[in-house]
């Protein structure tokens, strides 16, 4: 293997190094700032590059070879590598667009470049089939969320939010570290290929359990199922609303992917059973309870929320929950559900966040309150937030619904005698409370009237100010939504076709 | 060609919002208009297989799940597509005067009757599922804004009911869905479920459609409901949305489980009988118009679930024809109740009967005795077409039901005189009405002239003539699966 075809099979991260390295630079050529605003020229020069390496990122990975292993799985090329990284990329490109947005924020430049690097670290994750390097692309993507998260220095729930989410993210990943040892220690491999079937032909310590178990901790505390989900709320309220969006749609993206390919090529001979009359012990019945919790949590704390970055967060746990139904119910249709429904998920997440962004920016907060009369202000921000939400809760034509009912489809053929009908059933039941928090929100945004009426000047400005891109990408991510709800076969079929 | 009443009136819904506000009810009136007529024209075209549901469009929609774009139509289809024309043209017409965000109105309102339609046409369950829930946040949305009384509980409450019977239907057709392979309703009903499954999946799925239905315990939603909702909005759920749960229990829960069918036939109708006397009972301690005629609704939707639970062709039948007939006079009775508060500002019964409205709006009272005697079941209105047509079909399998539900019709007899006396004829004492409660502008507008002609020419046709949908109702029954064991 020369160094060569190496540079040629990892262009696409390496392109998004250099371009992350970019913009550092011209924000530090710029001048840096220990608070306020960064100069527009900069931001925007930052921005554009940003946007423009990410595109180039992607249109590389177009152009990769179909399948190429290099260091027994350290990096895999393959279709379904190169779907999510491309899907990945585009999640982060609409992030640096709508972190334009952001004016509070100082060191613009920095902020980008943390973006980015987030951006390899999941990279990293997808591309990899070895458990040392998972971990690294772990470490890397949870070491730019941190200082992410606490970006914004002005403010003191940006900071604890930061400190809270470094607390948890450093000690689940000990967790997954040692237990990536304990299997490393029994298979003897770090490769997942290699570990399936080093597990499939030897009886099992119990020990070998406690090794899987404390692995999965690390990758549920980044899809924040509960219990693992204590950080969620403080970050996704606490952080710079663009990187909420990241944390909630990238990072999601790719620890699932991740996760189910863990699970389903290296655990696989160990997967067990959670269907109702058929319990075998295994990791299924332990991400069945953890979904089963995660949904009711999620959805009952939701309904009692004031603030929608808050009620957001809490409903991200509930739909981890669902998301979790695909792994549970495993095989190819299992783990395309998954990755579906995470994908839609990701896209209305950074919807939802852009929405919130354009209304903390006008109103200087994200409480429920601040949303009243939204429609009236700005009738394209309150049609986009209708479209994001109620995809979110599970309605027809979006494509939450669609969504839903291919995870739930799945879910109930894999088991024996529809044996995980009962795990449907109480994640229906979870739609019906989300649909009712949801409805709030909209209701606040739809029927509510301002209490403070804004002018008619200032509602001139909100809707006439030069955001064109920001509300366009808005816009964009809405009809993506509706027309994955209309037309979701495109997509299915694509991730079919990637399992080869 | 009936398809297009679903794309015209999608069509229309997004025009009415993106439209200038003055051209939004006119696109409304457009688009129902024409799906009315379309309706119209597909019931009583020459040469139409009304026996089998005769597939129009199928086109391969996601394929990996062996999903269709799948339409079809027969008899009861389109039965219950010219009634949705019906109410939907008749709502457009009776909110002429929607001054308050138009756009929004009108956009929502074409939503519930586009899903409506598509109900009614589905032959794909998923695509079924996809319009029956696409009909549950427009009803929120138009309660929550352009409701009257207690309107943001009355449109959760509705909505978290609909989507609650929504989520038992999502199990059962899911059930369907897994344990058959496929979604197509017409290979679904040529297969045989192990009769364990059919057990436990047929009330599921039969109770999830009939809490839309109005099933008692699960009514509760309706009148707080239609008394919540705006006229229109009325007007569309007793008329079209509480018709989508029958349905759907007929087209589907009876279609695909038979029997599971046979073995809880006995409980639908119990419980269907409990619906027609307790929801009359209640009906005749209100004091809100509304309220009265939204008990009413349940009352007569008692008779659709009694008329399926017979299992018998007749019963069945009259079951399709009291889904059109008090989709009509139901509507009619929700309309007229909205003009009157429309002009009073109450419904308060007490209050209303002050004002010896009998003279100051006489149009509006004339319709209201039409429809209260056709919502009694006078005969030579469609409402005693239907439930005698029920009721001949209950005899042969329920006799006792047939005698409880004797008393049940007294009630409605009498709750309806009592509105009805009480609304419009209440002082008749001196037939002097006082000074300060005379209404202003009692006359009817052409808009609401016009609409109450036709839901009144509607019942009227179907009374004296029930041959005209009963020939194109019953051979679609007659080749359903539960009927031949």
């Amino acid at each position: 293997m020369s160094y060569l075809e190496l540079l040629r099979l990892a262009a696409p991260e390496a392109i998004v190094v250099l371009t992350a390295f970019v913009v550092l630079t011209i924000g530090l050529v710029t001048g840096r700032r220990e608070a306020g605003d960064t100069p527009a020229a900069t931001a925007g020069l930052g921005a554009l590059v940003a946007a423009l390496g990410l595109a180039i990122a992607a249109a590389t990975i177009v152009r990769l070879p179909g399948h190429a292993t290099l260091f027994h799985g350290m990096l895999v090329v393959s279709p379904l590598n190169s779907l999510f990284q491309v899907i990945v990329l585009v999640l982060a490109f609409f992030t640096v667009i709508l972190a334009r947005g952001e004016r509070l924020l100082p060191n613009k430049g920095e902020y980008l470049a943390m973006i980015l690097l987030a951006t390899v670290g999941l990279m990293l994750l997808i591309g990899s089939e070895e458990l040392l390097m998972i971990f690294i692309g772990l470490e890397l993507t949870g070491l730019s969320l941190y200082v992410m998260t606490a970006f914004d220095k002005a403010s003191q729930t940006s900071a604890e939010a930061g400190l809270k989410y470094f607390l948890f993210g450093s000690m689940a990943s000990a967790f997954t570290l040692f237990g990536l040892s304990l299997i490393y220690g029994f298979t003897g491999t770090t490769s997942l290929a290699a570990i399936g079937p080093r597990l499939a032909e030897q009886a099992l310590p119990p020990l070998l359990f406690v090794g899987i178990v404390m692995t999965l901790i690390g990758f549920l505390f980044k899809i924040a199922a509960a219990p693992f989900h204590l950080w969620a709320p403080d970050a996704y309220q606490g952080a710079p609303v663009s990187t909420a969006g990241f944390i909630a749609s990238g990072s999601k993206v790719a620890s699932f992917i991740v996760l189910g390919k863990i699970l389903l090529i290296g655990f696989g001979p160990v997967s067990g059973s959670a269907d109702w009359h058929g319990l075998i012990a295994g990791w299924t019945p332990i991400l069945a309870v953890l979904s089963a919790l995660s949904i009711l949590i999620g959805n009952l704390v939701a309904l009692v929320q004031k603030n929608v970055r808050r009620l957001l967060a809490y409903s991200a746990v509930a739909h981890g929950g669902y998301t979790l139904l695909g792994l549970i119910a495993g095989g190819r249709a299992g783990f395309s559900a998954t990755l579906f429904y995470t994908t839609i998920y990701a896209v209305t997440l950074v919807g939802a966040f852009g929405v919130v962004g354009f209304v903390r920016r006008e109103n200087g907060g994200d409480d429920l309150a601040d949303f009243a009369g939204l429609r009236a202000r700005s009738p394209l921000l309150a049609g986009c937030m209708a479209i994001f939400l109620l995809s979110l809760a599970g309605l027809p034509p979006l494509a939450g619904f669609f969504g839903k009912f291919y995870l739930f489809s799945t879910a109930l053929r894999a088991g024996a005698n529809h044996g995980l009908l009962w795990l449907v059933a109480l994640a229906l039941f979870g739609s019906l409370i989300s649909l009712y928090y949801y409805l709030i929100v909209l209701k606040v945004i739809f029927l509510d009237e301002n209490a403070q009426a804004t002018p008619a000047v200032a509602r001139y400005d909100f809707e006439m100010r030069a955001d064109y891109l920001p509300k366009m990408t808005l816009l964009v991510l809405a009809g993506a939504v509706l027309l994955l709800g209309i037309i979701p076969g495109t997509l299915v079929a694509r991730i079919l076709a990637s399992f080869g | 060609m009936i398809a297009w009443t679903i794309y015209l009136t999608l069509a229309g819904a997004l025009l009415a919002l993106l439209l200038p506000r003055i051209l939004a009810r006119w696109v409304a009136l457009v688009a129902t208009a024409g799906g009315f007529g379309l309706g119209l024209a597909a019931l009583f075209a020459q040469h139409t297989d009304f026996a089998h549901f005769t597939t129009i469009v199928r086109v391969p929609w996601v394929p990996a799940l062996g999903m269709n774009y799948h339409l079809a139509a027969d008899g009861i289809s389109l039965t219950m597509t010219l009634v949705t024309g019906l109410t939907a043209l008749a709502a457009v017409l009776f909110s002429w005067k929607v001054e308050n965000r138009p756009n929004e109105f009108f956009f929502w309102l074409l939503l519930v009757v586009a899903g409506s339609y598509g109900v009614f046409l589905s032959a794909d369950l998923f695509l079924f599922f996809v319009f029956y829930e696409l009909v549950i946040v427009p009803k929120y949305f138009l309660i929550a804004i352009w409701g009257s009384t207690n309107k943001e509980y009355g449109a959760m409450k509705l909505t978290l009911y609909s989507f609650l019977g929504g989520a038992l239907v999502f199990i059962g057709i899911l059930v369907a869905y897994v344990t058959a392979g496929t979604l197509d309703l017409l290979q679904l009903t040529q297969f045989q479920f192990a009769p364990q499954l059919q057990a436990w999946a047929f009330p599921v799925l039969f109770l999830g459609f009939a809490v839309l239905g109005g099933i008692w315990p699960f009514h509760t939603w309706a009148p707080t409901g239609h008394v919540a909702a705006p006229t229109a909005g009325s007007m569309l759920l007793a008329g079209i949305v509480m018709k989508l749960g029958a349905y759907g229990a007929l087209r589907v829960a009876l279609n695909l489980f038979p029997l599971g069918f046979q073995m809880w036939s006995k409980w639908i109708a119990v419980l269907a009988v409990i619906g027609i006397v307790y929801a009359a009972a209640v009906a005749l301690r209100q004091n809100d118009l509304k309220f009265v005629i939204g008990y009413s609704s349940v009352s007569h939707m008692g008779f659709v679930l009694l008329g399926l639970a017979t299992a018998n062709v007749l019963g069945v039948s009259g079951a399709v024809l009291q889904m059109f007939s008090h989709g009509v006079i139901g509507a009619l009775l929700f309309a007229l109740a909205g003009a009157v508060y429309y002009r009073t500002h109450t419904r308060n019964l007490n209050d209303l009967s002050l004002m010896g409205l009998s003279r100051t709006m006489p149009f509006i009272t004339f319709a209201f005795v039409v429809a209260s005697a056709a919502s009694m079941g006078i005969p030579g209105f469609s409402g005693f077409a239907a439930e005698i047509t029920i009721l001949i079909g209950a005899w042969k399998t329920f006799p006792l039901a047939v005698g409880i539900t004797g008393l049940g019709m007294v009630l409605v007899a009498a709750f309806t005189l009592r509105a009805l006396k009480k609304s419009f004829f209440g002082d008749q004492t001196g037939g002097r009405v006082r000074q300060e409660t005379r209404v202003p502008n009692g006359a009817a507008t052409l808009a609401e002239k016009l609409g109450a002609s036709l839901l009144i020419c509607a019942t009227l046709a179907v009374g004296l003539y029930p041959k005209l949908l009963l020939d194109r109702i019953m051979p679609a029954v007659e080749t359903m699966r539960f009927l031949h064991r």
